[in-house]
């Protein structure tokens, strides 16, 4: 749908680039069958809205394939698929539901934020021996450029990446919306405050580490999400700096994400997604609080 | 104008009727009589495990169990048309297909019993283990197949899935997919008559179930699914089309459930005595017996011999089975990830000290 893959079978070939009729479900269920034979399929969804059917077959088998048979069968397949919102695109376009795959034991979830970390992770998600689902912010596939080269260098899997240090607050985030983080970050600097910016990145599992060593650093803590607010991952990050990190904070960790409603249509989008201000706003918040 | 663009047929085929006599032409394999005694001894071994893990469930030592009472036929006469090399990929009810490809009783006992060791098969290394969610192996043999046909390899995919399966989403994918890109795979439908208690009138307004092929673009066909000679003979026709690049072949395998679903069901709440007793009369075993015997290739005291035999590896492997521990509550971490990420260490420490303090198991 993006072109993601153009011009994949001129260079591969049609036995390693293959059109299929429409049908999620089988095209996760077969890939299930080709990697316990030994390939890395790699099936790609036209959008997260469109993933359910494939639902099943991630949670029912590919995450549990190497556990229920000792490893004697393994599943490394990576499950692409464009996901969020900000394109103004037609209904159950800009679902953004990584929370139903990051609550699954087994499976990785990896959403890449810029183009170096998308190759880098999927180059690192093919190369895994299990199953990952692979979500790319759809919103930032033309938006954002970036020039690498093609040196086959994967990236962390399991890993946050700190984009940016800094000493005051930390301020945690995901796929497109380290575009609206990092614009609040330079917002708060220009008040005087200097934002630690972390890339979560792979979602499931978890790098707390990371996430906990800057809140002790910082005392602060905003989590940012396009997905829904509650039962989203930014509420797992908030209660394992709660139960790991209590001592080290200095006011209650914040979060800005979706409001618990079905994402509106176009026309009501940008009321929608969480914007720079907002984030700014919490981080405020977080700040001020006595 | 109107005309008629495309009709179909649906063939049955029996070579064995319920009476044990002939009423078509013995295939090569057949004629091999040692082959039909190692078929009939097949299905009574998956008949007298099946009684025994009913047994141990009532005693509590097996966890909730299907039996496969009635479709020993189905089983052994799939898996034994097989080649080492080719996949099988079983719902949940077949015992004696999973034996004749070299599950051990043991391995079979330990996941009814509830340890994952069972599904880490010994022997056929590539099978995949049971799929409890009805019809969600279908997509999974069409994948298998997919690997197989872009090696050019001359193995094929067998899927063995029941009557209810065949209304599933994921079913019909895979069916399509088998058609379209013409898959080295042969469906095989256990078709019992009875989906739990949804009978098969109303499981599909369907004349056949093999017709469904049909829609896909592959040949779909019947078959008595009490007679394993038939049944041998139609499923090793399909494998050898489907290993040569023939593409894909649904066989309906007719047959009966003598049983309840699981021993958690109580078969008689929704079917009647006469309805199971007059099936009785069409089973398997008993007709091959006949054959066997009326043939002069089987004797009383081969049959007594065959029992006890039976009833010494089966008690062997219970045996086996109820002196192996239980895994380790590490066990339950070691093997969601090639190796576990570091931000399950502590769950996984948490874990073994927890059980430590509740004691031995």
């Amino acid at each position: 749908m993006f072109r993601a893959t153009d011009g994949l079978v001129d260079r591969f070939g049609k036995e390693r680039v293959l059109d299929t009729p429409l049908a999620e479900g089988v095209l996760a269920g077969m890939s299930v069958g080709l990697a316990a034979e030994g390939f890395r399929p790699v099936p790609e969804i036209q959008f997260m809205g469109f993933i359910y059917p494939a639902l099943e077959q991630m949670v029912s088998h590919a995450s549990r394939l190497r556990n229920r048979t000792r490893g004697r069968l393994t599943c490394p397949m990576v499950l692409r698929a464009p996901y969020g919102g900000g394109i103004h695109a037609p209904e159950h376009h800009s679902e953004s539901t990584e929370a139903m795959f990051a609550h699954i034991p087994g499976l990785r979830v990896v959403i890449p934020s810029s183009p170096r970390r998308a190759y880098g992770l999927l180059l690192s998600a093919i190369r895994d021996p299990d199953p990952v689902v692979f979500l790319e912010p759809k919103r930032i596939y033309r938006a954002v450029r970036e020039d690498f080269d093609d040196d086959g260098e994967g990236m962390p899997l399991d890993s946050c990446f700190i984009q940016r240090e800094g000493t005051d607050i930390t301020l945690v985030s995901w796929g497109a919306m380290m575009h609206e983080t990092l614009a609040a970050a330079d917002q708060l600097a220009e008040q005087g405050t200097r934002a630690e910016v972390i890339d979560v990145a792979t979602l499931r599992p978890l790098d707390m580490d990371t996430i906990l060593a800057s809140v002790e650093k910082t005392g602060r803590c905003v989590i940012v999400h396009e997905a829904v607010l509650s039962n989203g991952v930014g509420a797992e990050i908030a209660a394992r700096i709660g139960e790991d990190g209590l001592l080290s904070l200095l006011a209650p960790v914040g979060r800005v994400g979706g409001y618990d409603t079905i994402m509106p249509l176009a026309r009501l989008e940008a009321r929608y997604m969480p914007s720079t201000e907002r984030v700014v706003a919490a981080a405020r918040r977080a700040l001020e609080f006595e | 104008m109107t005309k008629i663009v495309a009709t179909f047929e649906v063939s049955y085929t029996q070579i064995l009727n319920k009476s044990g006599k002939l009423t078509g032409p013995l295939p090569a394999f057949a004629q091999d009589t040692e082959k039909l005694i190692e078929l009939y001894r097949a299905m009574v071994l998956s008949r007298a495990f099946d009684a025994k893990a009913i047994s141990l469930h009532r005693t509590g030592r097996l966890g909730t169990f299907p039996s496969a009472v009635g479709q020993e036929a189905v089983c052994v006469g799939t898996a034994a048309a097989m080649q080492e090399t080719d996949v099988f990929l079983p719902s949940f009810r077949e015992h004696g297909a999973q034996l004749i490809r070299g599950v051990t009783l043991v391995e079979q006992l330990l996941y009814w019993g509830g340890d994952e060791r069972g599904s880490d098969f010994s022997g056929p290394k590539k099978d995949f283990p049971m799929a409890v969610p009805v019809g969600t192996h279908a997509p999974h043999a069409a994948g298998v197949a997919l690997a197989m046909k872009l090696r050019g390899e001359e193995r094929a995919a067998v899927c063995l899935m029941g009557d209810g399966a065949t209304s599933r989403g994921d079913v019909y994918e895979s069916w399509n997919m088998a058609g379209v890109w013409s898959l080295p795979v042969v469906y095989v439908i256990n078709n019992n008559q009875w989906a739990i208690s949804l009978p098969r009138s109303a499981q599909s307004a369907a004349e056949t179930l093999a017709q469904k092929a049909i829609a896909a673009g592959f040949p779909g066909e019947q078959v008595d699914g009490n007679d394993v000679i038939a049944v041998y003979d139609v499923v090793d026709k399909a494998l050898k089309k489907a290993r040569s690049g023939g593409g894909a072949q649904l066989i309906e395998a007719v047959t009966y459930r003598l049983s309840d679903h699981t021993t958690a069901d109580d078969a008689s709440r929704y079917r009647s005595d006469e309805e199971v007793s007059a099936r009785w009369s069409e089973e398997p075993i008993a007709r091959m017996r006949t054959y066997l015997t009326e043939s002069s290739a089987w004797k009383k005291e081969d049959e007594e011999s065959l029992l006890a035999e039976c009833a010494k590896t089966i008690n062997a492997a219970v045996e086996e089975y109820l002196a192996t521990k239980p895994l380790p509550p590490e066990s339950m971490f070691d093997y969601l990830y090639a190796e576990l990420p570091p931000a399950y260490a502590a769950q996984r420490a948490a874990a073994i000290a927890a059980s430590g303090e509740d004691g031995d198991d």
